[in-house]
């Protein structure tokens, strides 16, 4: 893999950029594979890439039906941060957020990841009891974080509506500095040439379509480009989790959701935070190119359409307004869905399944982008192990069997 | 000025003044801010992106990228307008956008000497080094990104939105849509024909042609007065149908006020309407192509379609001298238009030969033709000359080149139909191999696309397509269509064309001039050679790799030929590159439209307040949010604090009386046959034998074995209850009995009813509660043993029918009286006055919070949350072994039955007058170290006046077998403060107080 | 925004309405009967199909009646309503 720097981008503008090489090769599928990751988002991609740097499987591939970071990861709002309130989420997540914080350099690929930090609202007395006991969490876990009074918000955030006469005020709020957002698809592109260099095969166009099995265990795979025959194979397939479990043969406590978001005309820097509000439920930040971007909950049916109803995106809007009266006559430019797969508990499911060799990685819901990089870390793991890290070996199936459920979002309110 | 001596449809008896860039510029009414400034031959508008290069007008409406202005100043500042659809109107304000100092000396546009050197990603690959620098890095380039200015300001204007119903919605009145309405409204159909611009006609407005035997915009004209008299009909302009959802649902932004002096304006800002329609019409045009060339981004270069408009509505003559640059006979017409308006131009056409009638018309007027040529790079900023070269053979130039000097180069490659809300309503597409275009081809709503939307690019054939779309709607709709003849017209030319997307410069195209394909965010052809080069072959990725098409005008000019350029880089065809996903907005449309009337303020949800609301106010109240009830909160007196309030309205509750308002406590009266028997099977304690005018507490699980409300239910009769439920649950609740009775259980005669807003409910607690209620209510013997705690009676005050319940959440003698709302603020008025001999004491929920505190009563939501059962609560004393109930399975699953669950135990602060954090973290050592375990955290903590301490209820592992001992709450402050395991309840631990 | 038909009341927006989800789940009649598994399945696996769902719906600001719905998780197409107790529609996947 040629490097990247400011010099190598000067010395290629002297010849016309005629000498970048492909950030990845489009190779055709072997006849097998040691393992296969199904999904080429962020986390299938990580997954990838931290299977062959970390436990060196370097026969491996990513299959991805589309194109890669199609899906939920690129049409997230970007947001990262670790501050969960239980020990299990909390430690996941902050796994993935020290990940982040080196990630452009291990990459060797800027993706943009930007801590200006991500504020929590809280609009009544028991969210702001909610805020303190997840900040006191954070805080006895080693995760930066702080609780901050609406007037000190008032002074933060120009603009944001501190007023009491809101119809709900904001009276405080969670801050973790380290939060904020990264570029989305930089995420992908940077983990399918980190993959490539060392080796994984990236296929795109190419739908499994069937799972074969051998006494319970995972043989290989059909494909739209033939059989690929492997004893292992990771599903990262955010949104279709329950399609491939079906060709699987066994059920998942999993459902896909539209997820919406939608980003204004860009503007000039306005908003150099994250804010986030579950009471009034909305979320903006400002991208580097200065659209607002923003997103709420999910439309409450089933749905595979990417594409949601309008009153979901004018409730967004409405709360919105009443954070930031003053974007008012700023534009929306573009609104769009995703495919979410929803858990009981709001938790992902990352870890073994009732087929050997074959690993699970879904049940994100709203907030899987923040997790990329530790989520593939963790899931690159339990494929290679064959068993889950100490850090995911909560999230695994057996709980919805014994009842130990991660509830992050019946706990404190923010899933997302 | 370049206006011409007369023509147009611009009023020129009203001059109107407005500003750009701080200068007096006079146009009409009429203009749009784009046509003002070209008639006052304002070329440079604005800056670029990431280059910050000079950009000029291109378009005459919604694809423009280019023509972003920053109108008004202050709290009427509105970013990112576009200039080629906003109208002016007196003393409007105009400012550029993305430029500083100026647009005509922007120090940013250094930028463009860098050019080479920041290629498409090049943020991907470098401000890594080293990795703390990069937030500064950032700052500065989102310092350089972002166009127009937010407001800074509240918004002083406001928005609507309306809902409504038709037969038909016929999007775009141009010469189609005009057809389209008049055949649906002939029929009978309720239709609504919406249009984005400030007039009908669409491009008939900027045509010089014959419609019905007179000129295309007197026919308008005539067309809409008949419209505008039919009743069924609703016309509305400056509306743009920005949505197209499931269901033929469609939503529609209109424009009220923009066009109005700030002075005039009355009324809302825009109105989004939200349309449920039977069938639509999309009428929706096409947008123009260029054909790219070197340098092509500079002001001066325009669409041949764009020049049109500005010549026959704006009456401008846009130029001294024009080249034409053509693929396609379509655009000879705007060298006729060019020529009637006295520009001499020179046509750049890259085919051998043309041959119809308007081309012959404009071979007869002497206009020099150059076949086999290209125009290889415009010259000058703004433009001065183009460079105009011979082609060999497709893709190859001649050597030499002729340069023809001009200050306008209008181009056209053709044209796209407007797909955008076919596509959105989930239609596909397919590649029209002879117009070298996406036509509709699957259409998957109730739905059809007609002219040039439907890739009819003639006059003749939209009329015709009209007419017969605007029929057939109706016809589905279930009217009856009534024969109408296509009106005549001399635009009858058909649309011929071949493929060129852009100039050809050799076997290296991102060596040379730079191509512009988005010029708003600086994709060149080189950017797209460049992004299939590292390997971003799908059409998606190359968009997101290279930024084009995000812009503001989502790529209405550029996109479709990016997607040429991607497939010659790929070797493809066109139609297996395919397009991007179209996405609503069409255009860009207000946040203020979308949220509708409830900016900022109080509309964003209902309030609901209680019947004794007023006197709360009245009595200084502070009222505290509780789902969407105001609650009061405490009564401060005088300069009282919080802490001082409640301690007072504690003392004096439990010493002699106090009052609270406890009437948005959800109220749900179960009735039937079965009642006790729903109740068994929905609580996890037994109901069956509760007497008559009886109380019981009961638990509700959700079917997960956790914690989900709790209250206090009542029979009221033997098959009548009244059930209480949490302030927050009283919905959810109901919600979710009624969905077990309905879909589980339609076995049990049972009926449910929300009652919660047709009782006031008025809490008198405390051991003069009796004295006082009696003093007021008749008919009910209050006699402790005739009517003891947890029983209820009917009783009368002022001839009102009450209802007494002698319950308690304080612990205390207690009892609520319930009334008719309506009569609730005098009820509350007569327990007052009746208390006042005992100092009686309203207080609000904080001081509720303390008294049930110093019982250990829970708070459902509060010290539980969702991972909770009732025996972690220490409540099994209320869990029947008898019979099944909801949630009861899961509470034998393995986690629930385990060791180590955190169980619901008192604390009390080594130093009493320490009030532990809520939220604190319960560590079993005090230490510094991090990470912590955490065993578990306060879950309510106060002040107990009563007690003369504080308490605290906590959520603990293995709390029940750790009483007495001492654990350390840690905040994230540092604070280990040390308290006992207790049990949770501090005060009268017997409860005789509330049998008293 | 779906226009949805209530048997009860007619076509109503989406917005008077609540998804209660997969339609069909009876509970268990002796829950002591089920392994902790089987419980498990009960309380949170979940069809998801790609395809025709059969659905439960409730019209939470209008009726207040629950009532089945077969609709399409990809087109969103609904081809039908029905009653609590009424059998469901073919589907033809």
């Amino acid at each position: 893999m040629k490097k990247y720097s400011l010099l190598s981008l000067a010395r290629n503008a002297l010849s016309y950029h005629e000498n970048w090489q492909q950030a990845w090769r489009s190779p055709d599928p072997k006849p097998a594979y040691d393992a296969v990751i199904i999904g080429g988002g962020g986390h299938g991609l990580a997954s990838a890439y931290y299977l062959a740097k970390e436990h060196g499987m370097r026969n491996i591939a990513v299959l991805e039906k589309g194109w890669i970071g199609g899906g939920n990861t690129g049409r997230n709002t970007t947001i990262v941060r670790s501050n969960y309130l239980w020990d299990e989420s909390a430690n996941l997540y902050e796994k993935s957020m020290q990940l982040w914080e080196g990630l452009s350099q291990e990459l060797n690929y800027n993706v943009m990841f930007s801590q200006r930090g991500v504020y929590n609202l809280g609009h009544n007395l028991q969210d702001l009891r909610d805020i303190h006991r997840r900040v006191n969490a954070n805080h006895l876990n080693g995760i930066d974080g702080e609780f901050v009074t609406a007037e000190e918000i008032a002074r933060r955030i120009p603009f944001i509506n501190t007023s009491p006469d809101s119809r709900y005020p904001i009276l405080g709020a969670s801050f973790q500095p380290r939060g904020g957002t990264a570029r989305h698809d930089a995420v992908a592109w940077g983990f399918a040439r980190g993959a490539d260099a060392l080796g994984v095969d990236i296929i795109q166009n190419c739908e499994v379509t069937g799972i074969r099995r051998d006494g319970g265990k995972v043989v290989g795979l059909d494909t739209a480009r033939g059989y690929i025959e492997t004893p292992k194979v990771g599903v990262v397939v955010a949104g279709n989790s329950t399609t491939i479990a079906d060709m699987a043969g066994f059920r998942m406590p999993v459902e896909s959701h539209p997820l919406q978001a939608f980003v204004s005309e860009p503007i000039k820097p306005i908003l150099d935070t994250v804010v986030m509000s579950n009471a009034v439920h909305g979320y903006i930040s400002q991208s580097d190119k200065g659209d607002l971007v923003i997103g709420a909950g999910i439309d409450a049916y089933n749905g595979y359409g990417q594409r949601g109803g309008f009153q979901t995106i004018e409730h967004t809007m409405a709360a919105i307004m009443e954070l930031f009266p003053i974007f008012s006559r700023v534009r929306m430019n573009r609104q769009w869905g995703g495919i979410v797969d929803t858990c009981p508990d709001a938790c992902p499911i990352i870890g073994t399944t009732p087929v050997k060799g074959l690993y699970f990685n879904c049940g994100w819901g709203t907030g899987g982008f923040k997790a990329t990089p530790g989520s593939g870390w963790v899931f690159a793991h339990t494929v290679a192990n064959d068993q889950p890290h100490d850090l995911n070996a909560a999230f695994s199936l057996e709980r919805f069997i014994t009842g130990a459920l991660i509830d992050e979002h019946g706990a404190a309110g923010v899933a997302h | 000025m370049r206006r011409l001596a007369d023509g147009g449809l611009i009023d020129r008896n009203q001059p109107v003044e407005f500003t750009f860039d701080g200068k007096t510029v006079t146009g009409y009414k009429g203009d749009t801010i784009a046509s003002a400034l070209l008639a006052n031959d304002i070329k440079l508008i604005g800056r670029s992106w990431k280059y910050h290069r000079p950009r000029g007008i291109i378009g005459d409406g919604a694809e423009e990228p280019n023509a972003l202005f920053q109108v008004e100043e202050g709290a009427y500042t509105t970013p990112n307008v576009r200039g080629t659809q906003a109208e002016i109107y007196p003393g409007m304000v105009v400012n550029s956008t993305n430029a500083w100092p100026s647009v005509k000396f922007d120090l940013l546009s250094v930028f463009g000497l860098f050019a080479r050197f920041l290629p498409a990603g090049f943020y991907y690959k470098t401000f890594m080094w080293p990795q703390k620098f990069w937030m500064f890095y950032e700052h500065m380039i989102r310092k350089a990104s972002g166009l127009g200015e937010s407001p800074r300001e509240n918004d002083p204007e406001h928005y609507e939105k309306t809902n409504a119903h038709c037969d038909v919605l016929v999007v775009g009145a141009g010469a189609t849509g005009l057809m389209a309405a008049l055949a649906a409204g002939r029929a009978g159909a309720r239709v609504i024909l919406a249009d984005e611009q400030g007039a009908f006609g669409g491009r008939l407005l900027s045509e010089a042609g014959i419609v019905d035997g007179q000129p295309a915009a007197s026919w308008v004209e005539q067309m809409v007065s008949e419209l505008q008299n039919m009743p069924e009909v609703r016309l509305l302009k400056r509306s743009t149908v920005f949505g197209y959802h499931d269901q033929n649902y469609l939503t529609i932004a209109e424009r009220i006020n923009d066009h109005q002096s700030i002075a005039e304006r009355q009324g809302p800002r825009e109105k989004v309407w939200r349309v449920r329609a039977k069938q639509v019409v999309l009428a929706t045009g096409a947008h123009e192509r260029p054909i790219l060339f070197g340098h092509n981004d500079r002001p001066g270069v325009m669409l041949a379609s764009a020049v049109s408009t500005y010549i026959n509505r704006y009456g401008i003559k846009p130029a001294n001298r024009a080249v034409l640059y053509t693929n396609n006979n379509a655009a000879y017409q705007a060298a006729l238009d060019l020529d009637a308006a006295g520009v001499a131009v020179t046509i750049v056409d890259c085919r051998s030969d043309a041959d119809s009638a308007l081309v012959n018309s404009v071979k007869q007027r002497k206009i020099q033709i150059l076949f086999n040529h290209v125009v290889a790079e415009a010259k000058g900023a703004p433009v001065s000359a183009a460079v105009v070269k011979q082609l060999v053979k497709p893709g190859v130039l001649a050597a030499g080149e002729k340069i023809i000097n001009c200050d306008l180069i209008a181009s056209s490659g053709g044209w796209n139909p407007a797909i955008h809300l076919l596509a959105q309503s989930g239609g596909k597409v397919r590649w029209d191999d002879a117009q070298h275009c996406f036509v509709p081809d699957l259409i998957v709503q109730q739905q059809r696309s007609a002219g040039a939307a439907n890739g009819s690019f003639t006059l003749a054939a939209c009329l015709a397509d009209g007419l017969q779309a605007g029929a057939a709607a109706a016809t589905a709709a279930g009217h009856t269509a009534v024969d109408l003849t296509v009106p005549a017209t001399d635009q009858t030319e058909s649309f011929v064309i071949s493929e060129l997307w852009r100039s050809p410069n050799g076997p290296k195209p991102w060596r040379g001039a730079k191509q512009f394909i988005d010029p708003q965010n600086d994709v060149s052809v080189a950017d797209i050679f460049l992004a299939a080069r590292e390997g971003f072959h799908s059409v998606e990725h190359v968009k997101r790799y290279t930024a084009m098409g995000f812009g503001t005008d989502q790529g209405k000019v550029g996109n479709i030929a990016g997607m040429a350029v991607l497939a010659e880089a790929l070797g493809q065809p066109i139609a297996s590159v395919g397009t991007t996903t179209f996405r609503p907005n069409y255009t860009p449309v207000t946040f203020g439209a979308i949220a509708g009337p409830e900016i900022g303020g109080t509309l964003f949800d209902p309030v609901r307040k209680t019947a004794m609301h007023g006197w709360h106010e009245e009595h200084g109240a502070l009222f505290e949010n509780v789902g969407q009830w105001h609650r009061p909160w405490y009564y401060p007196q005088g300069d009282e604090s919080m802490d001082e309030a409640v301690n007072r309205e504690c003392l004096a509750t439990r010493n002699s009386v106090g009052m609270m308002d406890a009437s948005t406590l959800g109220k749900i009266e179960i009735v039937g046959p079965d009642a006790a028997e729903f109740l068994n099977r929905i609580y996890t304690n037994a109901w069956t034998k509760l007497g008559i005018d009886c109380a019981r507490y009961g638990f509700m699980l959700g079917e997960d074995g956790m914690v989900m409300d709790d209250g206090v239910t009542i029979r009221l009769d033997e098959n009548r209850f009244f059930m209480h439920t949490t302030t927050g649950g009283a919905a959810p609740v109901l919600n979710w009995m009624e969905r077990w009775l309905q879909t589980e259980w339609p076995e049990l005669e049972v009926y449910m009813t929300s009652v919660t807003d047709h009782w006031a409910t008025t809490a008198v607690v405390g051991p003069n509660s009796r004295k006082v209620v009696s003093a007021v209510v008749e008919g009910i013997d209050f006699d402790k043993d005739a009517f003891p705690f947890m029983t209820s009676r009917k009783g009368t005050i002022e001839g009102v029918p009450v209802r007494v319940n002698r319950i308690s959440f304080s612990g205390e003698l207690a009892y609520e009286v319930n009334v008719s709302a309506h009569s609730g603020r005098m009820v509350w008025e007569r327990l007052y006055a009746a208390g006042e001999p005992y100092n009686i004491t309203p207080y609000g929920t904080e001081s509720m919070h303390v008294l049930r505190a110093e019982k250990g009563f829970v708070i459902v939501g509060q010290d539980t949350d969702g991972s909770v059962t009732p025996v972690d609560l220490g409540m099994n004393w209320i869990m029947s072994k008898t019979k099944d109930y909801l949630g009861r399975r899961s509470l034998e699953r393995v986690d629930c039955t385990r060791e180590g669950r955190k169980q619901l135990v008192g604390l009390l602060s080594s130093d009493p007058q320490v009030v532990l954090p809520e939220g604190g973290q319960i560590v079993n050592q005090a230490s510094d170290q991090i990470p912590l375990p955490m065993h578990g955290h306060v879950t309510s903590s106060y002040y107990s006046a009563c007690v003369g301490r504080s308490i605290a209820m906590a959520l603990v592992k293995d709390g029940f077998q750790r009483q007495g001992e001492t654990i350390y709450v840690a905040t994230a402050d540092g604070a280990m403060l040390p308290a006992e395991i207790t049990k949770p309840v501090f005060y009268d631990p017997e409860g005789e107080r509330q049998h008293g | 925004m779906f226009l949805i038909p209530c048997p009860y009341c007619g076509e109503r927006d989406e917005s008077e309405f609540s998804c209660a989800g997969e339609a069909h789940i009876d509970r268990p009649l002796d829950p002591d009967a089920l392994t902790d598994e089987q419980w498990g399945d009960y309380l949170f696996h979940r069809k998801n199909p790609k395809g025709w769902h059969q659905e439960q719906w409730h019209h939470t600001a209008g009726c207040r009646r629950y009532f089945n719905m077969l609709r399409h998780t990809v087109s969103y197409e609904i081809k039908a309503v029905y009653k609590i107790g009424e059998p469901a529609p073919e589907i033809e996947q």
